[in-house]
């Protein structure tokens, strides 16, 4: 794994449109069962123009990008700010680099920055993973 | 407002158990195709007990206590009106197929910006297996939008 290094990239993971199906499967697998994301009824009367994605499914979609790229028993840590809404239909993106290489417990850690970006170009999920390598 | 006297209280451990078929929905849901999460032969060759658990699943175990975060309704909170705003996990080992997960969750922290209109409720949660090690770790903001009253 020493080909890992600042600026390494993180093969990037592009999702399918956000579906309904989508929404109602996450929203089952998941446990999360606030009818805002499954009840365009429900999202229509709390002002919102339509049921729209859950903020831990883009959070999944990118620890997909991580264990694809490293496996998940060297994941240390994973955060994410929600700085955007994912819409239904929406097309996003994950992706990510290293920025930094740095040693705790007797572990090098790459500091990954990461994030998911609609078709837009707008970040919807800012975070950051700490990978063992 | 939402009662800030309320910061530092605990709320009752929640026990969950991790079953295969629920992690393969999860692993649907998400669209992981890696068969280490699917296929039970898969990841035994790899290491681990049986399936394990994507990084964000311990989201799922929040959920088996009761059908929202008990959160909601300590604090009154309207669910329509709560927003994500982030969410941190440390991971110190697996969870896998059959564990059993006791789920501790605190608030640590509450607090208001722009004169009330969006309050912030930070929770922190504790992930422990049957054999009493603790695996994970999560901290989450829930942001909740008073502009409309």
């Amino acid at each position: 794994m020493n080909e890992v290094q600042v600026g390494t990239d993180i093969p990037v993971l592009e999702l399918p449109p956000i579906s309904r199906y989508t929404l109602a499967l996450y929203a089952g697998a998941s446990g999360d069962l606030n009818p805002i994301h499954i009840d365009s009824d429900h999202a229509r009367n709390a002002g919102m123009p339509d049921v729209f994605a859950h903020g831990m499914l883009s959070m999944a979609y990118l620890s997909r990008m991580l264990t694809n790229w490293q496996p998940q028993s060297r994941l240390r840590r994973l955060g994410a700010r929600f700085v955007a809404i994912t819409h239904l239909h929406d097309v996003v993106t994950c992706s990510g680099c290293v920025v930094e290489l740095v040693v705790e417990n007797g572990e090098t850690l790459a500091r990954c920055d990461i994030r998911v970006t609609n078709a837009n170009g707008e970040m919807t999920l800012v975070g950051e993973a700490m990978v063992a390598i | 407002m939402l009662d800030r006297r309320k910061i530092g209280h605990e709320f009752d451990p929640t026990t969950a158990v991790v079953e295969r078929g629920r992690l393969r929905f999860f692993a649907k849901a998400i669209g992981e195709t890696d068969p280490i999460y699917t296929e039970q032969k898969v990841a035994q060759k790899l290491g681990y007990r049986d399936i394990p658990a994507p990084p964000t699943f311990l989201m799922a175990l929040d959920m088996e206590g009761t059908d929202f975060p008990p959160l909601i309704k300590l604090l009154g909170m309207d669910l329509s009106r709560i927003m994500h705003g982030s969410q941190e996990y440390e991971y110190f080992g697996d969870i896998c197929a059959g564990d059993t997960i006791i789920v501790t969750s605190k608030i640590v922290d509450m607090f208001d910006k722009k004169n009330g209109a969006l309050e912030f409720v930070v929770c922190e949660n504790s992930y422990t297996n049957q054999i009493g090690v603790l695996i994970g770790k999560a901290r989450q903001t829930l942001v909740y939008r008073n502009s409309q009253e």
